[in-house]
């Protein structure tokens, strides 16, 4: 990982210099940046390139002349790909476009209905009367009504036409086709009424329909565009959250740079209320963190010396100094991005039906209108074409293919961006759904329901040996402090906590599955096993009761004898974590049931599941084997969730239904599942599938709606209930409830945003 | 039954077949790529050319030029490859997949409006 400037082509002044700061794809090595600083540095008008093969970035301080085009040539030319401001700058890009089109729809909205209304009052049936005479003209009506259509409505005219080249039809094109056959009939009744006249039918134009249909149409486009940017609010939101500067110190001296001039190995400085700009580990220091924008932990967490932190969250209180792991799209704040936008590309299987109803719809709308015309021109009664036509637009204008469209990704979006907000990240649509069918939850023990570091539990003397507590915990640390066994290590650091001074051991010698012996001065002391115990003839029976209870509560325990003379036990065993318990019995409060699986004995595994409240265990489970039991429960005909560190356990979370893996701060085994819970909160599983159940009522409910809707409303505006009630469908109020149905859909999603997980 | 009813049939029922084969009768356009060889995506009015048929296990650049205005095209969604896109109009937008799996994967628009598919063989 290299640095390296290309220097100056010359020492003249750059006049309007810029600096570009761009990602460059497909480099490798050293010779990669520079050939790419060489190939960049020709490019007439760049003065400087600097290539960083850290961050995959190019900086170039360049004239004004000098475009992106022309640098990702540059680049493309020695073989390599530049994201010439690819993020940010499509962000933006978006933002400015969509801020443009809101803006504009805003505009035509209010014209065409401002536009609408003369035109309703010199026209409806009721308010003719209190209107003044030249709006009633059709002329005037015509003229208030052109720009509406043609100005206002391009936008459905302009999607209809390619489309109608390409043999492809959409919502746009039944607005158009609807509105344009009220317009023209209107226009014909308004030049040549004499022509519908000799036809029998009473010449009046329909200008307020085609008015009130465009103006509500894209009404309802406007609040669907406000809604609908709602739903990835999210992302935008985990984006924002990147750090814009970092204060590296370099050759001693502090400064502040650019984020994506960050290397890994920079020393960097965080200052009380600043930002973390990259993921590292302190080096100096201590401090406050808070997490929560993250993880979704809403308690800030003490972090010194040798602790990780993560890129993108707030320092609270002290100031020190880390450095730099991952940088670029490295980072924790990085992949979780990835991710959840991977997640909103994917497609949930619920979906397949409104897909391929979707791809006949709009065709078979438009024979169903030509159906209707021709039903109600040959069996209506009077005014037959008036009828056939107008209940021939209002199938057109009901029709609602965006609302089906609509119905499932919004909510997956807002799904799983609410879930990322928890801590929860979700890596497709497909894994949120079948998480809504779990009934079965299969904990790992070691590191996903306890800690995975065993500490010292009790000391207990012998009531003959007369000795202290800390007395036993000095003799059993200093002959520990040369084992590198796990049991050791917890003994050892207890023994540091409580800051006993440690002996000099002589003679150490550890015997594989039984314990460690040495010499303290004169002392022959033995720590160890009941193997041990047995093998060296010391009687364990002063302690048999304690021994005894400490090991049918699971826990491991290890007898000192000094000079053959037991003197007491060391327990140690592995903590559950805290959070265990409720999140288990979160899970059982949803009638999802719970399994712990473990290598441990059937002894420590029950006192374990018993801490936490789960009863079925699988104990005495080889790694390998894990894999099995998971089939074994899916054989019962359930849908088994696996809950795993993701490591060791990967082929059981594979082989589950839903995987779900614990990450630890930055090394999350984003790769192992179907869901990562990058909090370590054990009370996240019952949230995601929780998180799963309500995107999956949400989604439910917006096809439930999506189809009722054009199952039902297209035939009213068909016009079947008419025999029966005289009921039927005015095209201005279809066109009012096309436009509610979509924004309903768009709505009810975004309900998600504010759930309770 | 007069005549004009029985024309107005007849034409209703010249239509719906007209319909019928316009949009759902018709032959989507095609492109083939090779190993490393990128292909252009219209997007107007739909995708052109709709069907594209990739090697497997190879990188493919697929590059969508959005020409039209219309904001149901403003997304372009792969989902079998996990990606959703936003199209600047009139910008070239390239995605490159890398397909594992051989067999038709249909991609949409961000309204699952518009079609197109992706052969991967």
């Amino acid at each position: 990982m290299r640095y390296e400037h290309v220097p100056w082509k010359n020492n003249r002044e750059v006049n309007m210099a810029q600096t570009k700061t761009f990602s460059i794809q497909g480099m490798h090595c050293a010779s990669c940046v520079r050939i790419l600083e060489k190939s960049l540095g020709k490019v007439p008008g760049v003065e400087r390139a600097s290539v960083n093969l850290a961050t995959g970035k190019a900086t170039v301080v360049c004239g004004g002349q000098v475009t992106d085009e022309k640098l990702a040539s540059a680049v493309a030319n020695v073989g390599y790909k530049a994201m010439v401001g690819h993020q940010e700058q499509t962000l933006d890009e978006e933002k400015e476009q969509k801020t443009r089109e809101l803006k504009d729809l805003r505009t035509k909205v209010l014209v065409s209905l401002g536009l609408a209304a003369p035109i309703v009052w010199g026209s409806f049936p009721g308010l003719i009367q209190t209107s003044p005479s030249f709006l009633q003209d059709f002329i005037v009506q015509f003229l208030l009504a052109l720009p509406v259509q043609f100005w206002a409505g391009l936008t459905f005219y302009r999607a209809t036409i390619p489309a109608l080249r390409h043999r492809t039809a959409n919502m746009d094109t039944l607005v158009a086709l609807g509105t344009s056959v009220a317009f023209i009939y209107s226009t014909v009744v308004t030049f040549f009424p004499q022509m519908v006249s000799q036809a029998g039918i009473e010449p009046m134009p329909y200008f307020d329909v085609t008015a009130v249909i465009i103006g509500l149409i894209l009404l309802g486009r406007y609040f669907e565009a406000k809604a609908k940017a709602g739903t990835s609010e999210a992302i935008k939101k985990l984006i924002g959250l990147q750090a814009k500067t970092a204060r590296v110190v370099r050759a001693g001296k502090e400064i502040d740079i650019s984020i994506d001039q960050v290397q890994i190995g920079d020393i960097i400085r965080v200052r009380p209320g600043e930002k973390i700009p990259v993921d590292g580990v302190i080096t100096e220091g201590e401090s406050s963190i808070d997490e929560s924008m993250v993880t979704g932990e809403s308690i800030p967490v003490d972090k010194t010396r040798g602790d990780k932190v993560i890129g993108a969250t707030m320092n609270k209180s002290g100031s020190f100094l880390y450095k730099a792991e991952k940088v670029g799209q490295e980072t924790l704040l990085a992949q979780i991005i990835k991710l959840v936008e991977e997640a909103q590309g994917s497609k949930a299987p619920i979906q397949r039906l409104a897909d391929l109803i979707s791809s006949y719809f709009v065709p078979v709308v438009i024979m169903l209108a030509i159906a209707t015309f021709v039903s109600w021109y040959v069996f209506g009664q009077q005014s037959a074409f008036l009828f056939a036509m107008l209940n021939s637009i209002a199938v057109l204008i009901i029709a609602c293919p965006c609302a089906m469209g609509l119905a499932t990704p919004t909510a997956i979006m807002v799904g799983t961006g609410r879930g990322a907000e928890h801590g929860i990240l979700i890596k497709d649509a497909e894994s949120l759904e079948i998480a809504n069918k779990i009934n079965v939850v299969i904990f790992d023990k070691t590191g996903t329901l306890t800690n995975g570091k065993p500490i010292v539990t009790d000391i207990v003397t012998s009531d003959k040996a007369k000795v202290t507590k800390e007395k036993l915990l000095q003799l059993a640390a200093s002959l520990e402090k040369g084992s590198e066994h796990s049991l050791a290590e917890a003994i050892v650091k207890k023994a540091d906590e409580q800051g006993v001074a440690l002996y000099k051991v002589t003679g150490f010698k550890a015997i594989p599955g039984h314990g460690v012996e040495g010499m303290v001065g004169k002392q022959k002391v033995f720590l160890g096993n009941r193997k041990m115990m047995e093998k060296e003839k010391i009687d364990i029976e002063p302690t048999r009761s304690h021994l005894v209870g400490l090991e049918s509560a699971g826990k491991t325990v290890m007898m000192l004898a000094v000079d053959g003379k037991l003197i007491g036990l060391v327990a140690v065993a592995d903590t559950v974590k805290d959070t265990a318990k409720d999140g288990v019995l979160a899970l059982q409060k949803m009638g999802i049931e719970t399994v712990m699986i473990t290598g441990d004995n059937a002894r420590t595994a029950k006192a374990i599941a018993g801490q936490v409240g789960i009863k079925r265990v699988l104990a005495e489970v080889l790694p390998q084997d894990k894999e099995a039991e998971v089939r074994k429960i899916q054989a019962e005909g359930k849908k088994v969730a696996m809950v795993g560190d993701g490591i060791n356990d990967a082929p059981a979370l594979a082989a589950s239904d839903v995987g779900i893996a614990m990450g630890s701060g930055t090394d999350v085994a984003i790769e192992a599942g179907n869901i990562t819970l990058i909090n370590r909160d054990l009370r996240s599983v019952a949230r995601a599938v929780d998180l799963s159940k309500k995107t999956m009522g949400i989604i439910r409910q917006n096809l439930f709606w999506a189809f009722g809707y054009n199952i039902i409303l297209i035939p009213v505006a068909m016009g079947v209930l008419y025999p029966l009630t005289g009921w039927l469908l005015s095209p201005a109020l279809a066109s009012f409830a096309m436009a509610a149905s979509s924004i309903s859909v768009v709505a009810n999603s975004l309900r998600l945003k504010n759930a309770r997980l | 039954m007069e005549l004009k009813d029985l024309l107005v049939i007849g034409l209703g029922f010249v239509g719906i077949i007209f319909t019928y084969w316009f949009f759902l009768g018709k032959k989507p356009s095609f492109a083939e790529a090779t190993g490393g060889q990128g292909i252009d995506v219209v997007v107007e009015g739909g995708y052109s050319p709709e069907v594209i048929s990739i090697p497997r296990g190879k990188t493919t650049k697929i590059n969508f030029i959005r020409k039209d205005s219309n904001s149901c095209l403003e997304e372009v969604v792969l989902p079998d490859f996990k990606i959703k896109k936003y199209l600047p109009l009139n910008q070239k937008v390239t995605i490159e997949i890398t397909p594992q799996k051989s067999g038709e994967f249909g991609y949409s628009c961000g309204m699952n409006m518009y079609h197109g598919k992706i052969i991967v063989r």
